[in-house]
């Protein structure tokens, strides 16, 4: 994958978490109160989207030639989307090359965060360990609110759960924002 | 049974023209105060308490029930005039209004409670009054509609208007009469099902047994019995332990049509399961579960969100369901799991722009879906005031839209096409050009009739198929 196509899904994946989070916030003022159902379909495209934006800013790096094990995508069925991406187009695009990128990314963060207790450290992909520890990733994307989320009176702080490990400690906040969206109430 | 409906393209409806946005009435002035009869809804300015938010037909298809974002009931009453005469024409007016639910505040949560209608189910008539539950989100009331057209008249110790008489001056002694009296309908709330719902109630559903009924939140589903307000049975409760593992929600729920130990409930990840009372107690074990499996060439970051189902409906005859989630229409048979056997697109174009209707929030509308007497024909809604129907016997279907400035009283409603690509014919609209702040989310068919109720945000239109 090259690295303007990354830039692109990339941008694609903040765009579109930024988006969520708007909502997110507005709708913890929304009249009759916070609604689970939308709050669940939002951290799911939340979910998705922070999965393709750390997936994509690591491919902005050294590895553009193939895909990583932990992207298998449907290169059988659609090897030209993937290799010969389009110009810039209107947004439906950028995200449906991302979306093709996300076919396998949601469903292995299902199964992480299902399975958060009980994660196999032993068949990480070795990509997905060298994303634990690598530094760089503490620095928070730029269009997160501050680290420090504001507590409700009477809230704790707690660790991030188990299941936003890999993503490293700096995405506590992102982790900690989506898992919280539903006990939030 | 009604007549069945001409080959979509032939389609021909007429525009029910006696109350709902008829271009005849567009230049009066809109009432002041309170709407009254046939005014009702015909505003120039529409408030948001005014926007429909339910539509029912009652079993007779008699009575059209209608809530709104406001709290408030409209029943229509259908006119019948000659109803065996080739030129029969039903019409719709105002029977009884009622304000159902009030805005509450939880202080506990400190969190205002809407009053807006979710749903409205009829109960099946047994008597001279007739019974409907209404619900919002956290409140189901039974509301009982009576009609008195007879008055008292001839009291001994009062007048007749009201006023005690001196004692002293009575020197007679008579028996009150009955009289005659302009017909009034009266609706009083019954029973008050409260406090049994932590979460937003999105449906109810009248047992075959008319004595129980469901209500339906995003985690539970409570079993009431019609007379009993203080206490429900929960039979289904998906919640889990910790609220952080949880994956779908309850999104619809409905009792089976004639076996009384049986429902469904559809959830956030597309699925349907179908539950048998008599199994268990908590029916959180279901006896099947319908799920097709997805598309993997149509997988998007928004996949999880327009698989999520809106509405589930049973089949007349109980021998199918209907699910609607957001680009389709899904008919599934009961005795097959694996997935619907019929599907159909409902809009289609939409599909390249989910994104966009992200952004505007249009992809977490809800909408419904029903079915025509006979079963033989659905109906669903869409955005630019469309709505659609597919004839499942001739594998057919049409577009067509509900405004006034296109369609007349009497006048035929001319089937309309979206263009999703390429080069626009005339007459097609294209996908840009639809307006998605117009969007019809409720639908009702009468149960024998071919006539229909289509609520666009806050106006209703009444059609009925053409009579030569």
């Amino acid at each position: 994958m090259s690295a303007t196509a990354a830039m692109e899904v990339n941008a694609e994946a903040r765009r579109i978490l930024a988006v969520s989070i708007s909502k997110l916030y507005a709708s913890r003022t929304q009249r009759g109160g916070l609604r689970l159902h939308r709050s669940l379909l939002l951290s799911l495209v939340m979910r998705s989207a922070r999965d393709i934006y750390h997936s994509s800013r690591e491919n902005e790096g050294p590895s553009c030639a193939q895909p990583t094990p932990e992207e298998p995508m449907d290169t059988g069925s659609n090897p030209g989307e993937l290799t010969g991406l389009p110009e810039p187009q209107p947004e439906p695009q950028p995200a449906l090359n991302s979306a093709e990128l996300a076919s396998e990314e949601p469903d292995s963060a299902e199964e992480d965060s299902d399975s958060e207790i009980t994660e196999d450290k032993e068949n990480l992909s070795p990509t997905r360990q060298s994303r634990k520890r690598r530094g760089k990733a503490s620095a928070a994307p730029d269009f997160l609110p501050s680290k420090r989320a504001r507590l409700e009176p009477g809230e704790e702080r707690y660790a991030a759960p188990l299941g936003s490990c890999r993503a490293g400690a700096g995405e506590s906040l992102t982790a900690l924002s989506l898992n919280r969206v539903i006990p939030a109430f | 049974m009604g007549r069945n409906l001409k080959v979509p393209g032939q389609v021909c409806l007429h525009h029910y023209h006696r109350s709902f946005g008829l271009p005849g009435i567009r230049a009066q002035q809109p009432p002041s105060g309170h709407d009254t009869g046939t005014e009702h809804r015909l505003r120039h300015h529409w408030r948001p308490a005014d926007i429909i938010s339910t539509v029912e037909f009652n079993h007779t298809g008699e009575l059209l029930a209608t809530g709104d974002k406001g709290g408030r009931v409209v029943i229509f009453q259908q006119e019948i005039e000659n109803k065996n005469q080739p030129q029969f024409r039903s019409e719709y007016n105002v029977y009884s209004t009622f304000q159902s639910h009030e805005p509450e505040f939880d202080y506990l949560k400190s969190l205002e409670i809407e009053e807006k209608i979710n749903k409205i189910r009829w109960l099946p008539q047994k008597n001279a009054a007739q019974f409907l539950l209404s619900t919002n989100d956290k409140t189901i009331k039974l509301w009982k509609i009576s009609e008195r057209d007879k008055r008292p008249e001839g009291y001994n110790l009062k007048e007749d208007d009201g006023r005690f008489k001196d004692p002293n001056n009575i020197t007679s002694l008579r028996v009150p009469v009955l009289i005659p009296m302009d017909l009034m309908v009266e609706a009083s709330p019954r029973r008050v099902f409260a406090n049994a719902h932590t979460y937003h109630i999105n449906s109810i559903s009248v047992n075959s047994d008319n004595e129980t009924y469901l209500s339906a939140d995003d985690l539970r589903i409570n079993l009431w019995h019609l007379e009993i307000t203080d206490r429900s049975f929960n039979i289904v409760d998906i919640k889990p332990a910790n609220m952080e593992e949880l994956t779908e929600v309850i999104t619809a729920a409905e009792f089976h049509p004639h076996q009384c130990n049986t429902f469904v409930y559809s959830s956030s990840k597309g699925t349907i399961r179908l539950c048998d009372m008599r199994v268990s107690a908590l029916c959180d074990k279901h006896s099947k579960l319908f799920e097709e499996p997805e598309d993997p060439s149509n997988r998007s970051f928004f996949s999880e969100i327009i698989s999520s189902i809106s509405d589930v409906k049973f089949s007349h005859n109980g021998r199918y369901m209907m699910t609607r989630d957001y680009l389709s229409v899904k008919i599934w048979d009961l005795n097959m799991e694996s997935r619907p056997v019929e599907t159909y697109q409902v809009h289609e174009y939409l599909r390249s722009k989910l994104c966009s209707l992200y952004e505007n929030d249009c992809i977490f509308d809800k909408f419904e879906c029903c079915w025509n007497g006979n079963d033989s024909v659905v109906m669903t809604g869409s955005y630019n005031n469309f709505f659609r129907m597919f004839d499942r016997g001739q594998r057919r279907d049409v577009t067509l839209e509900a405004s006034r400035e296109n369609s007349k009283p009497m006048q035929v409603l001319k089937p309309r096409k979206v263009c999703a690509g390429g080069k626009r014919k005339k007459d097609e609209i294209s996908v840009d050009s639809l307006d998605f702040n117009k969007k019809i989310l409720h639908t009702a068919w009468h149960p024998q009739d071919n006539i229909i109720a289509v609520a666009t945000t806050n106006n209703l239109y009444i059609f009925q198929d053409k009579v030569n």
